[in-house]
């Protein structure tokens, strides 16, 4: 696989005291997705704030982040070119639908307002640029929160549970468009779930925490 | 410049503004007391300050005043908050005071206590209404009920703007104590709403209001604003003989007007020492209550019910019917004594005084404006070094935002004048807004902290993955998100700067006039038409902010559902 994708190696987080939380070494190659399962409390989501930088004071980590061959360790959050979606979508309540999706595209972008509007067609939105983020359905908020991530060029995808908030139906749906776009932007995507059909879906590979002897359990 | 470089300097600077006037002015109230910075240039140590002050006629009993009408008015208001949370908390009556009582947390001082004396004054409402079918009177009486010399109205004065501010602390800590809960386990057990919850819910409330209780009890005792309208006279408390003699032709009293700041002060620590010990008796004996299993049902609780919300009813009541006392009075025509009403309704007072109302309320809006702006971005500074720290700060940082709330201002604020004075720098509005920010800035960190601090911190994670700088952020999704409560910290900020009356007074010189200075110098003067407009602007300055704070947000996000709850 070489240098591509995303390479976690031996990334340990613990509490700022010295105390163990867990520890963690994967390769995602571009395209790929892993799943992080395991009960809530146990850390999940750390594991991802360690990747886009912005782990709480509270914690420490060791090891190494690599993405596309850059070391992401000790860069800023916004060097690190790596996009989130979290499971309440959270879109910008202060801003329209467009000036959300709009928000990542970086600044002196050419023909802004046609990516927004091109974006807002791709996920049957079009027309939606001035709606107030509040009046969309949880499918429509899911979308638009993961076109604002694409437009934004993200070099890796983070899950945080995305696909939890929405119901059934609905979950199978955002889930294959997620993954279908990571896969055509050949993203590397780490998925933290503690739904099995999430993992199962991802068709990927699977690790299920807690660890037992530091070593994390394959399914 | 590194980017976020400025913002991390907003802690230093915010200490420097709020204990460089206070440090600077307990020096200039030092020496003076001891002999220095004398008016004619000469310095030498003297006790001389002292045993003037030993020998001014009733000082002795202007300090027992002070120590008095502190501490009673802060158990009165004390005691209401809690009995009117424990009995009520979770009514509609409860639902409604709360509503009624915070829109007079925002009323100036001076104002509440101009409306109280409209009240009880000689020919005031209270006389009018009951003359002559009660009284008998039909003359204005001989009494002396507003400035009585005991200061029982200048304790109920007190009591009208202490119990609102503390039930607004309350309210503020009680989800974070999870009263509701406890409650209901009390209730489930058997004990009396007031029992359980003074033996269930109290303790840990009261270690949160902790710190507001001292500055209320340090305000109390050594207030001017309110004492010079409802206080006694001959003498009056100890904070209004150091102004007195602070603005006396003679400046020879200023050396002894220092020495008796310093009193001031050590009254207002021994008192909250005072205070501490009484809080491990009071402890002592919650102990022995719970062990005895008194449920505490039946007449007592409802007793204590009735007092609490009564004691509420009568702070709400003196407000607003001063309020609306001071309305009657700024448009009466003929209004002969005892009649209730007047014989006609004119604009004459306004018209008369319209004109100049506007231009002091101008200056009294710009100098709050200002103070509360500069108030403002140190404290998103000193927040947003929190966030980007990783770290909010702990329990000595909040004393210091307490500390100038529990400071007495008449024991640092003559130091701070004579100091100015000294070196010729008592001139222009500057010092007065920087005087300002001393009192301003605790309040507008305690309104913005908890909104600024709770704020989902997912939305800068996000920004950031999306490209987005820590300053970015800062602009783009922080501030945004906050417009409500920045504009509401920017009310309380400027409701606090309006309020200001010895900063002003003293820092000026008596140079610049607010309309807390005009509205309280016009009292002796006893022109009720005259204070009812200059205090009803008065009241209407601190408010706009406030209607401005709950209209703009609405504007600007009238097309954003979820914006709209704050």
């Amino acid at each position: 696989m070489g240098d591509r994708g995303l390479v976690l190696d031996q990334l340990a987080i613990r509490y700022a005291d010295g105390t163990p939380l867990l520890s963690i070494s994967a390769e995602i190659a571009p395209g790929h997705v892993l799943s992080l399962m395991g009960p809530s409390g146990i850390g999940k989501s750390t594991v991802l704030a360690a990747i886009t930088g912005t782990l709480p004071s509270a914690f420490r980590c060791d090891g190494t982040i690599a993405l596309n061959g850059r070391m992401l360790n000790g860069l800023p959050p916004q060097k690190r070119r790596v996009g989130i979606l979290f499971q309440d979508h959270l879109l910008f309540p202060h801003l329209s639908v467009g000036q959300n999706i709009g928000f990542g595209l970086p600044k002196g972008t050419p023909n802004r307002s046609d990516q927004v509007h091109g974006a807002l067609t791709e996920i049957g939105l079009a027309g939606f640029a001035d709606r107030d983020p509040a009046t969309l359905s949880g499918g429509q908020r899911a979308r638009v929160a993961l076109m604002r991530m694409l437009l934004s060029k993200p070099e890796a995808l983070l899950l945080d549970e995305p696909f939890s908030r929405l119901d059934i139906g609905l979950r199978a749906q955002v889930r294959s468009l997620v993954f279908e776009r990571a896969r055509s932007a050949r993203l590397p995507v780490l998925m933290v779930t503690h739904d099995a059909a999430d993992a199962e879906a991802a068709n990927g590979q699977i690790i299920s925490l807690p660890m037992q002897n530091g070593q994390s359990l394959p399914l | 410049m590194k980017p976020g470089v400025g913002w991390a300097m907003a802690p230093t600077v915010t200490i420097v503004l709020l204990f460089g006037p206070i440090l600077a002015g307990l020096i200039g109230t030092i020496l003076p007391a001891f002999g220095g910075l004398r008016a004619d240039g000469s310095n030498a140590f003297s006790v001389d300050p002292w045993r003037q002050l030993m020998v001014e006629p009733g000082v002795w009993t202007a300090i027992w005043l002070s120590i008095k009408t502190g501490v009673v008015s802060t158990l009165g208001a004390l005691a209401g908050c809690f009995l009117l949370i424990a009995g009520w908390h979770d009514t509609r009556a409860f639902r409604m005071m709360e509503r009624v009582l915070s829109p007079l947390l925002s009323v100036p001082h001076a104002a509440a206590a101009l409306g109280l004396a409209f009240l009880v004054a000689p020919s005031g409402w209270l006389a009018r209404l009951t003359t002559p079918w009660l009284t008998g009177w039909d003359r204005p009486p001989d009494l002396l009920i507003l400035n009585d010399p005991g200061g029982w109205t200048l304790i109920l004065g007190l009591l009208s703007k202490e119990l609102p501010f503390l039930l607004l602390v309350s309210l503020a800590a009680l989800p974070q104590i999870r009263a509701a809960q406890s409650m209901r386990v009390t209730q489930a057990l058997g004990y009396g709403k007031v029992r359980g919850w003074v033996l269930a819910v109290m303790p840990s409330l009261y270690a949160q209001v902790r710190l507001p209780v001292y500055a209320v009890l340090a305000y109390a005792m050594s207030n001017v604003d309110i004492a010079v309208v409802l206080g006694p006279s001959r003498p009056p408390p100890l904070a209004v003989l150091v102004l007195q003699w602070m603005t006396d032709p003679d400046l020879g009293l200023r050396a002894q007007a220092a020495a008796a700041a310093l009193v001031q002060l050590v009254l207002v620590v021994a008192a909250i020492a005072m205070w501490r010990c009484g809080e491990r008796f009071a402890a002592g004996l919650a102990t022995r209550a719970v062990e005895s299993g008194d449920r505490g049902v039946g007449a007592r609780d409802y007793a204590s019910r009735g007092v609490g919300l009564g004691i509420a009813m009568l702070v709400g009541g003196i407000v607003f019917s001063g309020l609306f006392a001071q309305s009657v009075w700024s448009f009466a025509g003929r209004w002969r004594f005892p009649e209730a009403l007047p014989d006609s309704f004119t604009l004459m007072a306004w018209a008369r005084h319209g004109g100049s109302v506007l231009d002091v309320t101008l200056v009294t809006l710009a100098l709050a404006f200002s103070t509360a702006f500069i108030a403002l971005v140190l404290v998103i500074g000193c927040l947003e070094t929190e966030i980007r720290r990783g770290k909010t700060v702990g329990k000595t940082a909040l004393l210091t935002i307490y500390l100038p709330l529990i400071l007495p201002q008449i024991a640092f604020l003559p130091g701070l004048q004579i100091l100015l004075l000294h070196i010729g720098a008592a001139r222009g509005i500057v010092p007065v807004v920087f005087a300002h920010v001393v009192f301003v800035l605790p309040y507008v960190f305690l309104t913005l902290a908890e909104p600024f601090r709770s704020l989902d911190s997912r939305y800068a994670t996000l920004g950031a993955t999306l490209g987005v700088s820590e300053t970015g952020a800062l602009w783009r999704i922080r501030l945004p998100l906050l417009l409500s409560p920045i504009l509401t910290a920017l009310a309380v900020g400027m409701a606090v700067s309006v309020g200001q009356y010895l900063a002003t007074l003293l820092i000026s010189g008596g140079r610049v006039s607010t309309l807390t200075t005009e509205a309280l110098a016009l009292f002796s003067g006893g022109d009720r038409r005259a204070i009812g407009v200059w205090t009803l602007a008065l009241t209407g300055a601190a408010w706009l902010p406030f209607a401005i704070a709950l209209v703009v947000p609405r504007l600007v996000y009238r097309n954003r559902g979820e914006m709209r709850h704050g």
